[in-house]
């Protein structure tokens, strides 16, 4: 075997060696750079994956050589490269965007150890997209989850400690759910390889077990999800983390967790459940539109911007949630296409929030009126980013939600009522949005001071190369399409037309 | 030419709004860049007009994000014309905006400059637009690139005008158009403009009905009633924008848009017989007398004529949905022909703001003897909106009602000479006393005439209301391609 066939394994390996490395470091700008090195290295070692992907496909990884169902298996496929693009591409913007407004958040004694938490919560994330049983997959949701807890409550906001508790709390009662349901399946098949599991279901389907592990997986995976209503943990862990973190979460931790659901709902349930597609239909559906008429409603009446962009994430949740619940085609290719393309929004915007509290001082409405007038360039970014959320043409965002109408126009019965609360969402979406753009342009700047004054050359580029990727992204979609068209491929198995 | 320099016309304003952004600092230069962008985009669209009166079609795909939905552009008679239209009205417009602005000292001028441009690229898109995909992109590009031009003042008041103006277009696009559009490439599998329309055989009775709603209320920048309330709220913009708005892109842009989904999408046989169609046209009756009177009632000069522009537009329409060979062409030369008049009537108006400060109706009395050559100016755009010969108006009003004559719908034409005397009852009082009678008490009129960039924009506009009226030719045969194979 040569080195390209260890890719899966590399993926998850390179970000954990180098926590400790990093650790070991004394000094806070080599500690930055150690870990931005090492989530660049994991970007481009995505990049691999993704082109062997859309190439020939990537062979199952056993590690250690031990062969699955007995050792550890890894597999990649179109939704798993999809997810670790989302992962470190986040990570490496919220690094080396974040390094003049972590080095004020962070004191600079522990910021080695922050920045190894923080290649851990990579690590952790890349492991779930890569691991290939259930049991690994719940290892790696702790690692990432644990490391995540540090990050959030590593700044200086005093108010961080009790959100993060909030999100400990809640987050562990997640993956508590989650193993139950795991435990349970064990139990009644003797394996916890996703393949293997799928195949001996088929002898115990409609037992009571697994009808409960079904229930427990996708309730405990809609809490790490933060499908509305189970979104309460969300909104101040987001608003009181460093920004940098933020820009790091809000692009793909929730994600990972409907990445997991997508995987056993119909990887494993769906071939095998006979009402378990309706079921979950009818479970997540509701939730899913609540979550997107209510959250964004929540989000026009919120006074600070973080906070106001995190009630938007719940929203944009509910789309993928909407989209993952149809069991169709469509619906499948809609959910991951909007997970790419909300991370590569929400991105670039909290990335924008960075540059704007790197140099106003706080994420507050008031604090940032006339903020386009002094900022002028990191704003327009802002615009930008902000319209490929509402989901404006030749942004990413329209391409999502394009096929989500489309998706959802082919559910007879209820196509039109969802395709109203999508336009009336998108149409929140705007005002939220546009209230803030109204204030950051002709708001009265807090002590009237209206002198430019914008972020360093190199923030400032990064900040315009994410909001590019939005529009290319809406124009060429074609790399996340093809990802998407191979995920479906693979969590469908040829199940639905 | 070959088609793949399409897009170059899109791409010339955007490079020149970038230039005017690096030329900010001078103003010198930044007018200059302005003005040279605006001549040489007007020589390439005219460069076009050439070939496709002769019948060319030339397209071009520039991109394809999703399998069958595209970013292409091509030119035809409709596009033509508006991209013709917009493109020369925008040499006129930055020859005014330079003396309005200066000469009401406004702040923020490159910013100005810089929208307008965008505005212009994104007015070029929508009539080059070979789908309604492409359509719908630029179309919301226009609204966005606008709205910093209606909030240019920056005050509390203008601020909530212009949000009065982005969430009604932004509302009814995304609201009503968007899914309008999502359903056409359900049905059909395809957004692309076909002469003959693309809707026949796939939708059927009172569903085409509403999406002709859909389609009519989603786009809000035709200001069909009742989504029309934007119109007037944008008049807190400086003048040379209201004149952007209503005679150069914007409005423009909506009854373009309809006129084009109704001939390429729906396609007007296909519409002709069908009944649940036949809504539109009483609700453009109802637009263009209801503002008519509402008209009657202004008070101040902008908002009148914001009003008259509701109803103009909406002949647009009504001439459209008569659905017969000589209205559609009627209906495309009423863009051409409403837009020289408008834009002269806010010239005008903007002039007399310079000038004299002046905004309501009963301080114009006398001032044509003050101000003669504005004054001149806005007779001639009041006769073209009223459609007395010779003007432009006479000639778009001609052939519609020839058209509804051809359909014999006979509650076309009464809406049309009603509202004709309606339009002559809010008009000429005006022209009156502004030359015969004497000033108002306690008006101030020790003033002269505007300055001599917003004169001669005047002049120039003026004189092409009554040009047009002799030399119309050409446009004629382009927009006779239009409906060359339908029978009469």
């Amino acid at each position: 075997m040569n080195l390209a066939d260890h890719l899966p394994a590399l993926q998850v390996i390179v970000p954990l060696m180098t926590a400790p490395l990093v650790i070991l470091l004394r000094n806070g700008f080599l500690a930055w750079l150690g870990a931005l090195l090492a989530s660049l290295a994991s970007f481009g070692l995505a990049i691999l994956l993704t082109v062997a992907v859309l190439g020939a496909g990537v062979p199952e990884y056993a590690m250690g050589g031990w062969q699955p169902p007995f050792g550890i298996s890894l597999n990649v496929d179109g939704l798993s490269a999809l997810m670790l693009l989302l992962v470190t591409g986040a990570s490496t913007l919220g690094l080396a965007g974040g390094r003049l407004s972590l080095r004020r958040d962070i004191d600079n004694r522990r910021a080695p150890m922050f920045y190894g938490a923080w290649l851990i919560a990579l690590a952790g994330l890349c492991g779930i997209a890569v691991a290939g049983d259930a049991f690994n997959v719940f290892v790696f949701m702790e690692i990432s989850s644990l490391a995540t807890y540090i990050l959030i409550a590593a700044g200086r906001d005093r108010r961080a400690l009790s959100a993060v508790f909030k999100y400990l709390i809640i987050g562990t009662i997640g993956a508590t759910f989650y193993l139950i349901g795991v435990g349970f399946i064990y139990m009644m098949t003797g394996t916890l390889n996703f393949a293997d599991m799928a195949l001996r279901l088929a002898d115990v389907i409609e037992t009571r077990p697994i009808i409960i592990a079904a229930g427990f997986i996708t309730i405990g995976l809609a809490l790490k999800a933060a499908v509305f209503p189970l979104h309460i943990w969300l909104p101040r862990a987001y608003t009181y983390a460093p920004n940098a973190v933020t820009v790091f979460i809000a692009a793909c931790s929730t994600k990972v967790a409907i990445y997991v659901l997508l995987r056993f709902n119909y990887g494993v349930f769906h071939g095998n459940l006979l009402a378990h597609s309706d079921l979950f239909t009818v479970f997540i559906i509701p939730l899913a539109l609540s979550g997107i008429l209510l959250a964004s409603a929540i989000a026009i009446y919120q006074g600070n911007i973080k906070k106001m962009l995190a009630f938007s994430s719940v929203a944009q949740i509910g789309y993928i949630a909407l989209a993952a619940g149809l069991a169709t085609h469509a619906g499948l290719m809609a959910a991951q296409l909007h997970m790419f393309n909300h991370a590569l929004a929400k991105g670039t915007l909290f990335l924008c929030v960075l540059a704007f509290v790197l140099t106003t001082g706080s994420a507050s409405f008031s604090n940032l009126a006339g903020i386009g007038r002094r900022m002028p360039w990191t704003m327009a970014a802002f615009v930008i980013a902000g319209l490929s959320l509402v989901g404006v043409p030749g942004t990413a965002g329209f391409v999502s939600k394009w096929y989500l109408i489309v998706a959802v126009m082919g559910m007879p019965g209820w196509g039109v009522p969802l395709v109203m609360a999508i336009i009336l969402s998108s149409l929140l979406a705007v005002v939220y949005l546009w209230r803030f753009v109204e204030l950051a342009y002709y708001g009265q700047p807090p002590d009237g001071d209206v002198s430019r004054m914008e972020v360093p050359l190199p923030l400032r580029t990064l900040i315009w190369s994410a909001a590019l990727a939005n529009i290319y992204f809406g124009l060429v979609p074609q790399l996340p399409l093809a990802l998407a068209e191979s995920g479906t491929t693979t969590l469908l198995g040829g199940l639905l037309p | 030419m070959n088609p793949s320099t399409l897009p170059l016309i899109l791409l010339l304003p955007l490079v020149g709004a970038i230039a005017i952004a690096l030329a900010g600092r001078w103003p010198n230069v930044r007018e200059t860049i302005s003005l040279l962008t605006a001549v040489t985009l007007a020589v390439l669209v005219f460069s076009w007009f050439p070939e496709v009166s002769e019948g060319l079609r030339p397209r071009f795909v520039l991109s394809e994000p999703l399998p069958g939905l595209s970013l292409a552009f091509s030119l035809e008679p409709l596009g033509m014309m508006f991209a013709c239209i917009a493109s020369f009205l925008w040499i006129i417009n930055t020859i005014y905006s330079i003396g309005y602005m200066r000469g009401n000292n406004e702040k923020n001028q490159t910013r100005f400059y810089i929208c307008f441009a965008l505005a212009i690229a994104a007015a070029m898109g929508i009539a080059l637009a070979d789908n309604l995909f492409t359509l719908f992109l630029f179309y919301e590009l226009l609204t966005l690139s606008t709205y910093p031009l209606v909030a240019h003042k920056g005050d509390a008041k203008t601020i909530a005008s212009a949000r009065v103006y982005l969430g009604v277009l932004l509302g009814t696009s995304i609201g009503l158009l968007l899914p309008a559009i999502i359903w056409t490439w359900v049905a059909t599998g395809t957004t692309t403009f076909t002469l003959g329309g693309i809707v026949e055989g796939h939708i059927a009775g009172a569903a085409v009905g509403l999406l002709l709603g859909l389609f009519v209320f989603g786009i809000g920048k035709a200001a069909v009633m009742p989504v029309h309330r934007w119109l007037p709220a944008a008049m807190v913009a400086p003048t040379p924008v209201s004149a952007l708005l209503h005679a150069v892109a914007v409005v423009k842009a909506g009854v373009f848009s309809i006129t084009k989904i109704i001939i390429y999408i729906f396609g007007v046989d296909f519409l002709f017989n069908e009944p649940s169609a036949q809504w539109l046209q009483f609700a453009a009756a109802f637009t263009i007398i209801t503002a008519s009177i509402i008209a009657l009632y202004q008070t101040n000069l902008k908002r009148m004529l914001a009003y008259s522009t509701i109803g103009q537009l909406s002949y647009v329409i009504m001439a459209t949905v008569i659905l017969k060979p000589m209205a559609e062409v009627g209906a495309a030369i009423h863009i051409a022909a409403h837009a020289f008049g408008k834009i002269t009537l806010f010239f005008a108006a903007g002039a007399i703001y310079t000038a004299a400060h002046k905004t309501e109706l009963w301080q114009l009395a006398g001032i044509g003897r003050r101000m003669p050559i504005t004054m001149a100016a806005f007779t001639i755009g009041a006769l073209s909106m009223i459609g007395v010969p010779p003007t432009a108006g006479f000639v778009s009003k001609w052939f519609i009602l020839g058209g509804a004559f051809q359909a014999e719908n006979y509650f076309a034409i009464f809406t049309i000479i009603a509202s004709t005397v309606l339009n002559a009852m809010y008009f000429l009082p005006i022209i009156y006393f502004a030359w015969l009678a004497p000033p108002a008490p306690g008006v101030d009129m020790n003033h002269g005439e505007a300055p001599k960039a917003i004169l001669l924009a005047l002049a120039v506009t003026s004189t092409l209301t009554i040009v047009f009226f002799f030399f119309n030719q050409p446009l004629l045969d382009l927009e006779s391609q239009l409906v060359e194979s339908l029978p009469l």
